[in-house]
């Protein structure tokens, strides 16, 4: 780039005055902008000085203009959560009083709940059951789409599970424990290995084959399962003892899964959203739930 | 210095066309009368349809989603058929141009209509070509200030009328008429006129042969449908040079019949000198043609001097090969515009006929992808659309094929019978469908849902799958 200093170059083809900047012999024109261009400029810092009024623009030492219109993106916010709010209460309204089984039967609270209940569940239970509300039998989430219910899987059961928790520390709490058999040596490690194999194939039934071992497994079940978990192993809702004759697992079902419960046992914790949510969240994740395919 | 007058922008000229009388300008009243009688008599067209359907034989319904043309509705899964329409409006412009070149652009281009419109308000109020440019080479006097502000004020009264019949085909007319009357319309009812009012204006009272010249693609690739064969307007250079002026009864030996007399420019809504041969910007309107055999008239000569012929034509006879025009409308050419014309029409009008009158579809829920049940038993979710297109309710029943059904259940919160659902007419009825099957082979199976009405023929099918387990 070459400087021609102070004197006017015109270019001869052209014949527009250089600004005499030239980069390897191409020389720029001192063409003036498009008048349009100059126009939207124009019309553009007149919009500017608008804006200047209506909205916050200039900053001053204790803090910056307000503008008339007074508009922050704090008081936007709290609008449009306000029309949100008026638009819920229409159906909120109408679902106070209503008994959970009749709003699941009502067509537009059906599904104005199960949106609801869609959005709540989200952002406060599937951080354990997953998003799609599936569990995980690895750390003792159960699944919630299936049809094995620990603690009831009609709409008021639901509901009450999700307002107390599950060993939660809540007055009225879910509470449950099942001893270590193994580690506070209840049991011997051979009789585990019996129990185990006994539990295992439970939901065959009848067809399950009949083994010495498992003959010594069903004894040491009579004696240490059956008061919880039931005669058959068919659990109880009452004391939260899940079903052991079926092919859902709450901590899996192979052999290790199980001799590890046995030995170890768990003590699985929901946490109670009684103060969390208000009670409309509640019955709506209840029916949202209850809706996932499981409920009775 | 090489050349001072170089410019790098043409500012535009004005073009104060000189009106002009004749049979193309005839032409043009008439073409004119009947695209704004189709353009504002359309909406108010009815056609009954039944209960609770519109009455409206062209109806663009955007909040109901459907598009209705006489016997015709149109779903909004079915805008192909607007790319039909387009590929026929397109290479129906082909064929009419390979024929008889820009009779589009001349005649029937909504540019061209509103601008002769625009014009010929500009010559009642103001007065002709001459007036006109003495008009606004005058200072602000009394009469320039009142001629021009009734002009602008009646284009600005046409643009409305433009915008304003614009809405009506998306809208029921008389009952938005009504609202108009009241000046009680919805913002975006009002912002499509005001809009519409704006475009028109400014391209039909400023921009004008701009548009066709800097904006129109059309204009620019017509050429590539020209041929020698295409009727074009033309000036006969072998019958006009040389020109010059002519004196009334002395010989015509030795010149040319054209006399000089600028007619043809001055008539020209493009403002250019059809002598200089085929431009770019000549929208064969055939003013100048009017013009021509106007002052051929008067000095006794034959018309067509300047005439629609075909380049070939004008060749041969200045080449003295011809004495006759020849118009070979029929060429390969020609042949090809008309396969391709009939073959999309006879797709569109297949695909109209044979369109489904009602639809299935599934999507499998993946979230989870499938639930073990405590019978060991596998459940998958699917989301079911069923779309009836009648105008009347019909009953349909849900089936499954490839996979042995072990429950099909349907959430909802009142009962609902998979074996006898009801659509109502012109509804999208959804479902949330459980299906209960037993432990597969195949981790992922596919399987298709059918949809069959009750006492009737309507079915169809969606391909779906049924997940047993993880992926292995």
């Amino acid at each position: 780039m070459a400087d021609a200093g102070n004197k006017k170059e015109i270019d001869r083809v052209s014949g527009v005055e250089t600004t005499g900047h030239e980069w390897d012999g191409l020389k720029e024109l001192n063409n003036p902008a498009p008048r349009w261009w100059r126009w939207v400029f124009l019309v553009c810092c007149i919009w500017a000085v608008g804006y200047w009024i209506v909205y916050p623009a200039w900053p001053t030492l204790s803090g910056h203009t307000e503008g008339k219109f007074g508009w922050t993106q704090h008081r936007q916010l709290k609008e449009s959560q306000g029309e949100i709010t008026a638009r819920r209460a229409a159906y909120l309204g109408r679902m106070k009083g209503m008994s959970l089984a009749d709003i699941r039967h009502s067509p537009e609270l059906y599904e104005f709940a199960r949106a609801g209940g869609a959005v709540s569940f989200k952002e406060n239970c599937a951080a354990c059951h997953g998003t799609g509300a599936q569990g995980n039998d690895v750390r003792g989430y159960p699944n919630l789409n299936d049809d094995d219910w620990l603690w009831g899987g009609d709409l008021d059961a639901i509901y009450k599970t999700i307002r107390v928790g599950v060993n939660s520390g809540h007055d009225e709490q879910r509470g449950t424990q099942m001893p270590s058999f193994g580690r506070d040596g209840l049991l011997t490690p051979a009789q585990i290995d019996d129990v185990t194999q006994y539990v295992t194939e439970l939901h065959k039934g009848d067809a399950a084959p009949v083994t010495e071992a498992r003959t010594r497994g069903a004894a040491v079940f009579a004696d240490n399962c059956a008061a919880c978990h039931g005669k058959s192993g068919e659990g109880s809702i009452e004391m939260g003892a899940p079903r052991l004759n079926d092919e859902i697992w709450l901590w899996g079902g192979d052999a290790a899964s199980v001799h590890n419960t046995v030995t170890n046992a768990h003590l699985g914790v929901m946490p109670t959203w009684e103060n969390r949510l208000d009670d409309d969240t509640v019955k709506m994740l209840a029916i949202y739930v209850h809706s996932l395919g499981g409920g009775k | 210095m090489l050349d001072e007058n170089i410019t790098y922008f043409e500012k535009q000229a004005r073009i104060y066309p000189r009106s002009v009388k004749g049979r193309y300008r005839r032409l043009k009243w008439a073409a004119i009368a009947v695209l704004l009688g189709i353009y504002y008599a359309t909406p108010w067209l009815r056609w009954h349809r039944g209960e609770n359907l519109p009455d409206q034989a062209v109806l663009i319904d955007m909040p109901a989603r459907r598009a209705y043309f006489f016997g015709l509705e149109i779903w909004p899964d079915e805008v192909y058929f607007i790319t039909g329409i387009l590929v026929l409006a397109a290479v129906g412009l082909f064929f009419v141009t390979s024929l008889l070149g820009r009779v589009w652009c001349g005649y029937a281009c909504p540019q061209t209509v509103w601008t002769d419109l625009f014009v010929w308000v500009e010559e009642k109020i103001q007065g002709d070509r001459n007036r006109r440019i003495r008009l606004d080479s005058q200072g602000f006097t009394f009469e320039r200030i009142w001629k021009k502000t009734v002009t602008h004020a009646l284009w600005i009264l046409i643009g409305l009328c433009t915008g304003g019949a614009w809405v009506f085909y998306f809208n029921d007319a008389p009952a938005l008429f009504d609202h108009i009357r009241h000046f009680d319309l919805p913002w975006s009812v009002g912002s499509w006129i005001l809009g519409l009012t704006a475009s028109t204006y400014l391209m039909a009272g400023y921009a004008r042969e701009q548009v066709c010249k800097y904006m129109c693609p059309y204009a620019r690739f017509q050429s590539a449908m020209f041929d020698r064969d295409t009727l074009i307007i033309g000036y006969d250079a072998g019958r006009g040079e040389p020109r010059g002026k002519h004196k009334k009864g002395t010989s015509w030996e030795g010149k040319g019949h054209c006399i000089d007399c600028t007619q043809c420019v001055l008539v020209c809504p493009v403002g250019i000198d059809i002598r200089n041969g085929l431009q770019m910007e000549c929208i064969a309107c055939g003013l100048c043609v009017d013009a021509c055999n106007d002052v051929m008239d008067k000095v006794d000569l034959p018309r067509g001097l300047i005439r629609y012929d075909t380049q070939r034509n004008y060749d041969d006879r200045q080449a003295g090969r011809a004495t006759q025009s020849r118009l070979r409308l029929w060429r390969p050419r020609t042949f090809y515009y008309l396969g391709v014309l009939s073959l999309v029409s006879a797709l569109m009008v297949y695909g109209l006929f044979a369109r489904p009158r009602m639809e299935l579809h599934a999507i499998q829920n993946r979230n989870p992808l499938f639930v073990k049940l405590s019978d060991g038993s596998i459940r998958n979710s699917y989301v079911v659309k069923i779309l009836n297109k009648t105008h009347e309710a019909r009953h349909f029943a849900l089936g499954v094929t490839g996979v042995p059904v072990k429950r099909l259940d349907l959430q909802s919160a009142t009962p609902l019978d998979p074996a006898d659902l009801v659509v109502e007419g012109g509804m999208v009825a959804q479902y949330r469908v459980m299906l209960v099957a037993d432990k597969q082979p195949a981790y992922r199976l596919p399987i298709t849902l059918t949809a069959q009405e009750i006492d009737g023929g309507l079915h169809d099918s969606a391909a779906t799958i049924f997940v047993s387990g993880d992926e292995p």
